[in-house]
């Protein structure tokens, strides 16, 4: 393995019966990341299911229940690696109710991968993928569409679904979209080229996943620290060493560089950025390290240490896309804890402004009630300022959870606007 | 800087350490639970990292079968010695002896489920808060499903159904008296992540894992070492093999496969080529398919 390689997260999301386990089983089946044993595992359960040959999806079953069921009830990681690459899928269930799985599996994605199948087209789970895809701002979405084997990989049925898809996603923001036609039963247009469908001039999937441009994707112009913990060994050797512990959120960090405290707004001089194997002259997200200043000033927890020439704003009252995780629906008034990089606060939603009908992607005000999976735009007023920016320009320092203090539960996620 | 991006194993460890750096905020009382296997060592390699140059604020927790490799406790004791920190130990035969729990039977019998009583029992003793480990993802399907800060109520159980989400890396820790979390700083390494790190860092690992020669016996399609704890029956038969283990655990139920990589490089190219996982030598998964899930709703490391 190559040793400058990169890691890419990567979310699936398809309704049930799209072909999404079946894809995933061909991506690991293809480039060999399958163990014999693995699957020896699933040719025994394919054999006693009656399935005629491998049934590729088994290798992605998980819990009991979900064997039992069929589907899937949980988030599920994958690992594969390709000698260009290091892949981490986050698996999301396609269910209706389960609009919080894919939220969760999409916060860390670089790409999304979203299925089609061939035969039904753009269908509103599809509208409600693409839409939660650009919520989280995943950068790169890659359409597939699937079971191109059922339609006689006809090039007619790919074209009028890229039209139904650009039609919808023009309203939507997302900087690229590519479209893939496949067939994850056969293994056409995974792994390997499809001989079924000369007319695609494009490359396989996994062609496209191992060259994704994703280091142009980090914002590496706000330099933003969040400061996790003080480091102070006060042994023999680092007497006086204060050394403020994180890990940068975008932007790039220099010695010498004039840095800004906030809330406090004291500025300093960064001093030295440190790891165990030496210091660094600069450094970059996500790099943990620990940076020291050059003059004593009062740093904790909570604190972020910025750029003095380029600052986030340090807000008391904001405006949050706010999606609801948790069973129970928020009640008026609740307080909750908000936790926002390593700075935590209380917080209480003061409005709902609308929430977004899911399947028409239309605002609704009639009703803000926020319930399980809802996806609605707030204000939020919290006790003391957290210094954000906005979501879009900024995945770590624009992204938030609220707590509910009566359940210790984390009830909502949410993106700054 | 020569790159502006990090490779694969740098962003890893970052996340990692950014994970060790949370336990540290967010609880009171966490420790690293300790088996003297490679992911628990890498987790307090890494440990190492995230609080230097203070010392690893956490104590280590082994939970002791009883049925050890003697290289693992030589390891493990000094380890700890050079890192300055403390160890607990929380002990299977004295669980036995005080009847909190009962010994299984016959050829094939392991304390591996016993651990689950001794481990929570020490937690609660400790007043842990917070128990760090190396459980990986790609270990095991129920443990895919897993999260970085895994919650566990007053009974130490995981619900796999009812986790809280986590989302982008705001980790939440928040519990009430009694509960305890455990956390997983590389959940998203692989065994082959392990390996390439090891190497990179050149961590020192116990002896087991490079090929040695051993007294070893044929059985459930790997090598089991030859002990004090070993029961042979009729057919079973001692004989020397030059082997080496793929992961550590009770010396009762670790198989090891033959083998000559005796360096860190012929290890990595080894597992590279192996078409086999790793617990597919451990007695202890083979139960039943889903004795990893029913052992992890107890709680198992």
């Amino acid at each position: 393995m190559v040793d400058n390689n990169q890691l890419l997260r990567f979310t699936t999301a398809g309704s049930v019966d799209d072909g999404k386990s079946t894809l995933i089983g061909r991506l690991l089946y293809d480039s060999k990341s399958i163990f014999e044993d693995q699957l020896e595992a699933i040719e025994n359960t394919s054999r006693k299911k009656g399935h005629e040959g491998v049934d590729l999806a088994l290798f992605t079953d998980g819990l009991r229940d979900e064997r039992e069921q069929g589907i899937t009830i949980d988030v599920a990681y994958r690992y594969f690696t390709t000698p260009k690459r290091k892949f981490i899928i986050a698996d999301t269930p396609g269910h209706i109710q389960y609009t919080r799985n894919m939220v969760t599996g999409a916060s860390t994605a670089n790409a999304a991968i979203i299925l089609v199948d061939a035969r039904h087209g753009v269908i509103e789970q599809t509208k409600r993928h693409a839409f939660i895809a650009s919520l989280l701002q995943i950068p790169h979405i890659i359409v597939c569409i699937n079971k191109m084997d059922l339609v006689d990989f006809d090039e007619s049925v790919y074209h009028k679904i890229t039209a139904q898809f650009e039609e919808f996603s023009s309203k939507l923001l997302v900087k690229d979209i590519r479209f893939i036609p496949i067939s994850a039963l056969l293994g056409d247009n995974v792994v390997n080229r499809s001989e079924n469908m000369g007319w695609y001039q494009g490359a396989p999937l996994l062609h496209t996943l191992e060259t994704l441009h994703i280091s142009s994707d980090l914002n590496k112009v706000d330099a933003r620290f969040p400061v996790q913990t003080v480091l102070r060994p006060q042994s023999e050797t680092f007497r006086d060493y204060r050394g403020y512990a994180g890990r940068v959120s975008s932007g790039i960090f220099r010695v010498g560089d004039e840095v800004t405290v906030m809330p406090s707004g004291f500025t300093s001089t960064i001093k030295s950025l440190d790891t165990i194997s030496g210091p660094l002259d600069e450094v970059i997200a996500p790099m943990s390290i620990s940076m020291t200043l050059e003059d004593d000033i009062d740093v904790a927890r909570g604190d972020m240490i910025v750029r003095s020439n380029n600052k986030p704003e340090a807000k008391q009252d904001l405006e949050v896309m706010l999606c609801w995780l948790n069973d129970s629906p928020a009640s008026p008034r609740t307080k909750f804890t908000v936790k926002h990089t390593s700075n935590e606060q209380k917080a209480m939603i003061k409005e709902v402004i609308y929430k977004i009908d899911i399947n028409t992607l239309r605002r609704r005000t009639d009703d803000v009630e926020l319930g399980m999976n809802d996806i609605c735009k707030v204000k939020l007023r919290t006790t003391k300022p957290l210094m954000v920016d906005s979501y879009r320009e900024n995945r770590v320092t624009g992204s938030i959870i609220l707590i509910d203090d009566r359940t210790n539960e984390t009830v909502a996620a949410g993106m700054v606007v | 800087m020569s790159k502006y991006y990090l490779d694969y194993l740098e962003e890893l460890e970052s996340e990692a350490v950014y994970v060790l750096r949370e336990v540290w905020a967010q609880f009171q009382n966490p420790v690293i639970l300790f088996s003297g296997g490679k992911d628990s060592i890498v987790v307090t390699h890494l440990a190492q990292k995230a609080f230097h140059p203070s010392k690893i604020p956490f104590a280590l927790l082994h939970v002791d079968t009883g049925h050890n490799f003697p290289e693992t406790i030589k390891f493990r004791n000094d380890l700890v010695q050079s890192l300055g920190v403390r160890l607990l130990v929380g002990s299977v035969q004295e669980s036995i002896d005080t009847g909190r729990v009962s010994e299984e039977k016959g050829k094939n019998a392991t304390r591996n489920a016993l651990q689950i009583t001794t481990l929570l029992d020490a937690i609660e003793e400790n007043k842990i808060d917070c128990a760090i480990g190396g459980g990986r993802r790609d270990e095991e399907k129920a443990r895919a499903k897993e999260r970085f800060f895994s919650h566990r109520d007053d009974f130490g159980q995981w619900d796999p159904k009812n986790q809280r989400p986590e989302l982008w890396n705001l980790f939440n820790g928040k519990h009430f008296e009694g509960e305890h979390f455990r956390v997983f700083p590389i959940s998203n390494w692989t065994e082959m992540d392990v390996w390439n790190y090891i190497k990179r860092e050149n961590i020192q690992i116990p002896s087991l894992y490079f090929a040695h020669e051993r007294e070893v016996v044929w059985r459930n399609d790997s090598w089991i070492p030859n002990s004090e704890f070993l029961q042979l029956d009729d057919r079973e038969e001692i004989v020397q093999k030059k082997i080496r283990f793929r992961t550590l655990g009770d010396i009762t139920i670790t198989g090891g496969i033959e083998s000559n990589a005796d360096t860190l490089e012929k290890i990595v190219d080894e597992v590279a080529a192996m078409r086999h996982t790793e617990r597919g030598n451990r007695s202890d998964d083979k139960r039943s398919e889903t004795a990893m899930e029913d052992r992890k709703k107890q709680g198992y490391f």
